[in-house]
């Protein structure tokens, strides 16, 4: 199990910031370790943020995303206290959820 | 094109069992993934953008958001922003990596359209952010140069 995602949420103005930084290899499959073997592909495909059930904003991609990726975007109608909530499903199946409240 | 469509249409009305799976919306679930997802295999940057729906417009309401120099290629800061109404995909290319589609990202209505996340570059290359506004693709370039490529070797 991959470690817990951070994320960050603020809300100003009617607008909501959020902050994640991911957790993962995203070994994009091209590399080639010391004795010279491809390092198997492992990266994070899909990502999707949800506020009180409604998606609001949804990710897709590729081993080009650096290490322990980093993502910011901001939303309309959250409130304080409200929470968001990350998941990351990545080219092996595996999946983290991870949630935040809004400040 | 016409038989093609007629025969959709046929097949549609024929095939209950197809159209139930259309109508659960499992189709065009999978269709759709598949069809976001092909664009991610292409080898240049020309196969990228026609996956992602064609040829760009240059247009200054869109903003790329990439460093002029990047000294570490394995994590460049690089974000997107439209002034476009109706903005509902953004897309981050980065031309010389091996496949140029780095990220897409889906927005709904109510959010900004402007995101932000850390891309790996091979090489000082051209970035492009491909914007989708009223069913019309924008788009904007900034080249960054990388004093380290990011993709290993």
């Amino acid at each position: 199990m991959a470690d817990p995602m951070r994320i960050r949420a603020n809300e100003a103005g009617g607008v909501t910031t959020v902050r994640v930084l991911m957790s993962h290899p995203m070994e994009p499959g091209t590399r080639k370790d010391a004795s010279g073997n491809l390092v198997p592909a492992h990266y994070i495909t899909d990502v999707v943020a949800t506020h009180n059930g409604k998606e609001v904003l949804k990710a897709m991609w590729s081993g080009a995303v650096s290490q322990n990726p980093f993502l910011s975007f901001k939303f309309k109608g959250g409130n304080k206290g409200d929470k968001v909530v990350v998941k990351w499903t990545d080219n092996k199946g595996e999946s983290r959820t991870d949630e935040a409240t809004i400040a | 094109m016409m038989t093609e469509l007629s025969n959709r249409r046929a097949v549609l009305k024929a095939g209950g069992a197809l159209a139930t799976l259309v109508s659960l919306g499992v189709v065009t679930a999978e269709q759709a993934l598949a069809a976001g997802r092909e664009g991610f295999a292409a080898k240049t940057l020309a196969e990228a953008l026609a996956a992602v729906g064609g040829q760009p417009a240059a247009s200054d309401q869109v903003q790329i958001i990439s460093p002029d120099i990047a000294e570490n290629g394995a994590v460049v800061p690089v974000g997107a922003v439209s002034k476009l109404p109706n903005t509902t995909e953004i897309y981050l290319l980065v031309e010389k990596n091996p496949t140029p589609l780095s990220a897409g990202f889906m927005i709904p209505a109510g959010t900004e359209p402007e995101v932000q996340t850390r891309l790996k570059m091979g090489q000082s290359t051209n970035v492009l952010a491909v914007v989708k506004a009223d069913g019309k693709l924008y788009s904007a370039v900034k080249e960054t140069k990388v004093t380290l490529g990011g993709c290993g070797g």
